[in-house]
């Protein structure tokens, strides 16, 4: 691990003052970033503790039926109590993803903030764009299992890991950021960038920019009845996603009135599919609509590598979980969350 | 004082110097404080040994930098007994054969305890198993390890009925 600075902010403004400095980046529950650094993949000149920072660790319920989660929530809140009786989506992502220990450590922010998992980004003898801007890509013609198919580009095939961010894209969740410039919002689904020419550029963030919560839209727990995570991966449990999927149904007189969906593990973002929910609007909630609408979600997809299994796998994942949401949310979480060998009866 | 912290360990108020902001909370147990229970398996987050319970919630010691944890209360393997009684879910695992090299116990001991605190379902074998998902053992003692739970999470609840009665 390099050697940094330290220091220990209590509040967003002393924050965002000591995060400002070119390089410099903010701790929070660690389990990406250390992780980083052990590798030598971050060698950030200073590390700003916000873990204690005041007024970022509270989930409240605002006048207009929103909700706001503080960027220090912990993941494990997340799939607690009465937040995840009225957004099991998230729950149900939240505990598809690592493992109990990381999740009590991880926070919402750092989720938002984790890097990809490719491992040739993990690893300081390949070449990567993403960390060393212009080095070349050693992944494009190397293992392609965890890479993209969708938006990917020829500087950077590789994916964002998470499965919290998946359920928040399909929810529509708006990220709250405090920096140097004053305070903005950005919603989720515009928060990050596609690879393109730049993959070193992961999110719209700027230097000193810090994200304080992330709200839930008032609409959002409109889906609480219908709406399912499946996650495909190579184990059963702690396995980042091959292809999964959030789906979010409203259902009214046996016809589909809103649908909302959205891919992980398929590219440098989690990947809203609105032209398949337009598909679904209006439709019986039936195998042949969800099968429909799924092609259209991936009409776009191109292997990035030896990896075109990973269509058709997303395909399957999306019909699996429009199936799911349309049978309705199961009264207790699952014993294997999103897992895709669940009863599909319904 | 730049650069100390202080921490509650196993009961046990300590002020600690820190002279650089690297190291990980399972370092300084292990190679500071004299408590090695925690192990440093993967050091990468991925195996679950250097589980300890930090404010009540499991987390992997290796990715905790120490500096980040002033004023907290740290459990680790040593401190989970009551003098000579053990834990339950200690006796538990000694009475179904739960370990075979017991390098990865202390952190599957501290998972289990952590677990059954937060109200993990020890009735369904299939919930042990993905509640206890972030502890990796080589020996492969996962049958033992899950009735090791199941039993505790037994003894635990009777002892509490008997408590209420």
């Amino acid at each position: 691990m390099n050697a940094f600075e330290f220091v220990r902010a209590s509040t967003v403004a002393e924050a965002i003052a000591a995060g400002s400095s070119p390089g410099a980046a903010f701790l929070a529950g660690g389990t990406n970033l250390v992780d980083l650094m052990k590798g030598a993949v971050s060698r950030p000149p200073k590390l700003v503790d916000i873990g204690s920072v005041e007024g970022l660790d509270a989930i409240e319920t605002r006048p207009d039926g929103a909700v706001r989660i503080g960027a220090l929530v912990a993941n494990s809140e997340l799939a607690r109590g009465p937040f995840a009786a009225r957004f099991p989506l998230i729950a149900e992502a939240v505990l598809s993803g690592a493992s109990p220990q990381l999740r009590n450590a991880a926070t919402v922010g750092g989720n938002l903030m984790q890097r990809t998992r490719c491992a040739y980004f993990f690893d300081a003898a390949s070449a990567c764009n993403k960390r060393t801007p212009g080095a070349g890509c050693d992944a494009i013609g190397g293992e392609a299992r965890t890479q993209a198919i969708l938006g990917w580009s020829e500087h950077c095939v590789a994916t964002h890991p998470s499965d919290l961010c998946v359920a928040l894209a399909a929810l529509s969740a708006i990220v709250e950021i405090d920096g140097p410039s004053g305070r903005r919002e950005i919603p989720i689904n515009s928060f990050y960038r596609l690879p393109g020419d730049t993959p070193e550029r992961e999110s719209e963030l700027a230097q000193g920019e810090l994200i304080v919560a992330v709200r839930l839209p008032a609409g959002a727990a409109a889906f609480a009845g219908h709406s399912r995570y499946v996650k495909a991966r190579d184990r059963i449990s702690y396995a980042f996603a091959l292809a999964s999927c959030a789906a979010a149904l409203r259902l009214e007189n046996g016809l589909i009135t809103e649908a909302s969906i959205a891919l992980g593990g398929v590219a440098a973002k989690p990947w809203r599919a609105e032209a398949a929910e337009a598909a679904l609007a209006g439709a019986k909630p039936e195998d042949a609509a969800f099968t429909a609408a799924a092609a259209v979600a991936l009409a776009d997809a191109k292997p990035s590598g030896d990896n075109a299994f990973k269509i058709e796998l997303a395909r399957r994942v999306v019909v699996r979980a429009l199936r799911l949401a349309a049978a309705g949310t199961p009264k207790s979480m699952p014993a294997l969350p999103a897992s895709p060998f669940g009863d599909i009866s319904g | 004082m730049r650069g100390a912290i202080s921490l509650t360990i196993n009961g046990l108020a300590r002020q600690i110097a820190l002279d650089d902001p690297r190291v990980t909370l399972l370092d300084l147990l292990r190679e500071r404080l004299g408590l090695p229970g925690a192990k440093k398996g993967c050091d990468r987050g991925q195996c679950g040994a250097c589980t300890v319970i930090l404010d009540g919630q499991r987390i992997n010691s290796c990715l905790k930098l120490a500096a980040t944890c002033d004023g907290a209360n740290v459990l680790t393997i040593e401190g989970l007994a009551h003098g000579e009684k053990l834990h339950a879910v200690q006796a538990a695992f000694i009475a179904h054969d739960a370990f075979q090299c017991g390098f990865c116990t202390p952190g599957q001991i501290l998972s289990a305890v952590a677990f059954l605190e937060e109200g993990g379902d020890w009735r369904d074998p299939e919930r042990i198993r993905e509640g206890m998902s972030g502890n990796l053992c080589r020996c492969g003692a996962y049958a033992g390890i899950v009735a090791a739970v199941q039993d505790a999470g037994r003894r635990l609840e009777a002892e509490t009925r008997k408590d209420v009665a």
